[in-house]
């Protein structure tokens, strides 16, 4: 009893140590590959299940992601500026969007169907931004940030994956974090109040727009680094792959098949979409177009059905009143 | 030099009200589900872009001619419409309102790749050319007013429905009082139906008039899909004559958006309006002071 306690206190440190040293023990470039991009993601999609978690279902973290990816890319190629830099800008400007879009929204007690389509309406916005200003962006053929010869700190571009490996599973553990900070601070309690009622939660004293608020900037923030870390280690952005509603609805899939309420559930939820199109791709090639999103969309729609706590929600539950018992 | 501006502007203001009236009858389906059943299908396009492609095969690979290939498709995507309902809605009919939005969302997902494995993503159309009718200078495409005419005959069939018929009156009533109705003897499950059969036969009539106009490829959905939404949430989800109205502003900003710079801006713009009416009129154009 002793033991498994003592388990589940350390197994977070020792996953970590493993993830850490694994690079040093194996790297074949294509399976760093494949754990690059889980990790990029995964922390996009913990990034929308910060918000999505208190039933603030957003569609727009598309748009924050094209920010992201897209003012970065800018900065460097149009003004020099370093993505040292030009990240912290994109994650202002996308959090900028964030505030003009969600205030009001929560001040005008916009919620339900009509925020996800507000939020629709801003992840449109950016990608006709993009496109429309073609002259600048590349418009829909996407866009590669000017390359620097070799790896090169003050660009953030590298050549080894092991680096990137290392960056992508930092971010990856700092989204965590985040995560269990907002789970054990009290604003967990008031926005967990103000989803299931917000003339209730308002009455008992919570400050329901700045608490939403709050954890819309989070959010915004987090999911527009997740998109200039995706364009600095692919060198190439498209609208389709880092902004638009298709974004916007690969993100709650993902969050929502590996479980919206655990903090590792969007991760659960990027290793199987990421390997499910993986599988395919490699087992099907070109012919392969499609049928990953053809699963996905069954997947989504049988998992809202009958398993709305995702994968490893269902699990955990089960493994708790099993202890129980 | 004024006067050729002031014709481009006539023009795109025409062309703007002929656009409204294809988007009026995408909102007007899209209403229709809202205000009975109380979801949002985020797929709704997507059903349109099915509907497209089965005119495409009737009409180009089975040879049928277009008015007799178009009662098909409607009764097509009318059936689609029914089973939408039958095997993601009614599952969920008691689940948080945002799960059947993201169910529907998965639909998308599932039409949108099915067509892209089924039909692949190269680009077609049926090969029909209308003729540009010219007046004054101004040049208008057939297709364009075929749609907007077409439009208008629909929507004034369910406007007769909806007033006229037993089934009508037993929708406009669920429409206002869920609960209610289930005591007075209507069959919730049957009218719930009877709607997604009638919002997917609006797609289907709509995909019929898109098909002139739009070449046919798995995510033309998303050309006009975004659009519709926002048209339905301006006019107030469920508000029919709310939605009606906000087709023909948004047409118009999209259309003389669309003079002054690229058609994109006209959308930009079009969002940006969009935004700024949410916080201006949150429960839509001609919503009721409560």
């Amino acid at each position: 009893m002793n033991l498994t306690r003592h388990w589940i206190r350390y197994w977070p440190w020792l996953a970590g140590a493993v993830l850490i040293v694994l690079p040093f023990v194996y790297r074949d470039p294509y399976h760093m590959h494949i754990l690059i991009q889980i990790l990029i993601w995964s922390f996009a999609y913990t990034s929308w299940s910060m918000m999505g978690r208190f039933g603030l279902v957003s569609l727009g973290h598309g748009g924050f992601m094209g920010v992201g990816a897209y003012v970065t890319a800018l900065l460097w190629n149009h003004l020099g500026v370093s993505p040292w830099i030009g990240i912290p800008v994109a994650m202002t400007a996308a959090a900028l969007l964030a505030m003009i879009v969600a205030y009001p929204c929560f001040r005008f007690r916009i919620t339900g169907h009509y925020f996800v389509l507000v939020t629709l309406a801003l992840s449109g916005i950016v990608l006709q931004v993009i496109t429309a200003t073609r002259d600048y962006t590349g418009g829909s053929l996407g866009y590669t940030p000017d390359r620097t010869r070799g790896s090169h700190l003050l660009a953030l571009q590298f050549d080894d994956k092991l680096t990137w490996y290392l960056i992508a599973l930092a971010v990856w553990a700092v989204g965590l974090a985040i995560w269990k900070w907002v789970d054990g601070s009290m604003d967990r309690y008031a926005l967990e109040a103000i989803s299931e009622d917000e003339d209730a939660a308002a009455a008992a004293g919570v400050n329901v727009t700045w608490e939403k608020l709050k954890i819309t900037l989070i959010s915004a923030l987090m999911t527009a680094l997740a998109g200039a870390l995706y364009c600095q280690y692919q060198m190439f952005i498209s609208p389709d792959t880092v902004s638009g509603i298709s974004v916007s609805l690969q993100m709650v899939f993902a969050a929502i098949v590996g479980g919206l309420y655990v903090s590792l559930g969007p991760t659960v939820g990027a290793v199987i979409t990421i390997l499910l199109a993986e599988i395919l791709r490699i087992g099907f090639g070109t012919r392969a177009v499609g049928w990953d999103n053809l699963v996905y969309g069954v997947l989504l729609v049988v998992f809202i059905i009958f398993l709305p706590k995702g994968i490893l929600g269902s699990i955990l539950d089960r493994w708790k009143t099993a202890r129980r018992a | 030099m004024t006067d050729i501006f002031d014709i481009y502007l006539l023009e795109a203001m025409v062309n703007g009200i002929l656009l409204g009236g294809v988007l009026a009858l995408l909102a007007l389906g899209l209403n229709l589900i809202f205000g009975v059943i109380d979801v949002t299908w985020i797929c709704y396009a997507e059903l349109v872009m099915i509907g497209m492609y089965g005119m495409y095969y009737l009409v180009q690979v089975f040879g049928l001619p277009y008015y007799v290939a178009a009662p098909f498709t409607i009764l097509l995507v009318a059936g689609l419409g029914a089973l939408l309902h039958l095997l993601v809605i009614a599952p969920l009919l008691s689940a948080p309102p945002i799960n059947q939005l993201l169910a529907t969302g998965g639909v998308l997902f599932v039409l949108q790749s099915f067509a892209t494995v089924a039909f692949g993503i190269d680009f077609r159309n049926l090969g029909i050319r209308l003729p540009v009718l010219k007046f004054h200078d101004m040049h208008f495409s057939y297709s364009r007013l075929l749609a907007f005419a077409a439009a208008l005959v629909g929507m004034l069939v369910v406007y007769f429905f909806m007033k006229k018929t037993y089934v009508g009156t037993a929708i406009r009533a669920i429409a206002q009082d869920r609960q209610i109705m289930a005591l007075m003897g209507v069959d919730t499950r049957r009218i719930y139906l009877i709607t997604s059969a009638l919002g997917g036969a609006l797609a289907g009539l709509a995909s019929c008039l898109l098909v002139l106009q739009y070449d046919i490829h798995p995510f033309v959905g998303l050309s006009f899909g975004p659009i519709t939404f926002l048209i339905c949430v301006l006019g107030g989800l469920g508000n029919f004559v709310g939605g009606f109205v906000a087709a023909f502003v948004f047409a118009q900003i999209i259309s003389l958006g669309g003079l002054f710079s690229d058609l994109e801006w006209g959308y930009v713009l079009a969002f940006a309006f969009f935004i700024v009416m949410m916080f201006i009129r949150p429960a839509g154009l001609l919503a009721r002071r409560s």
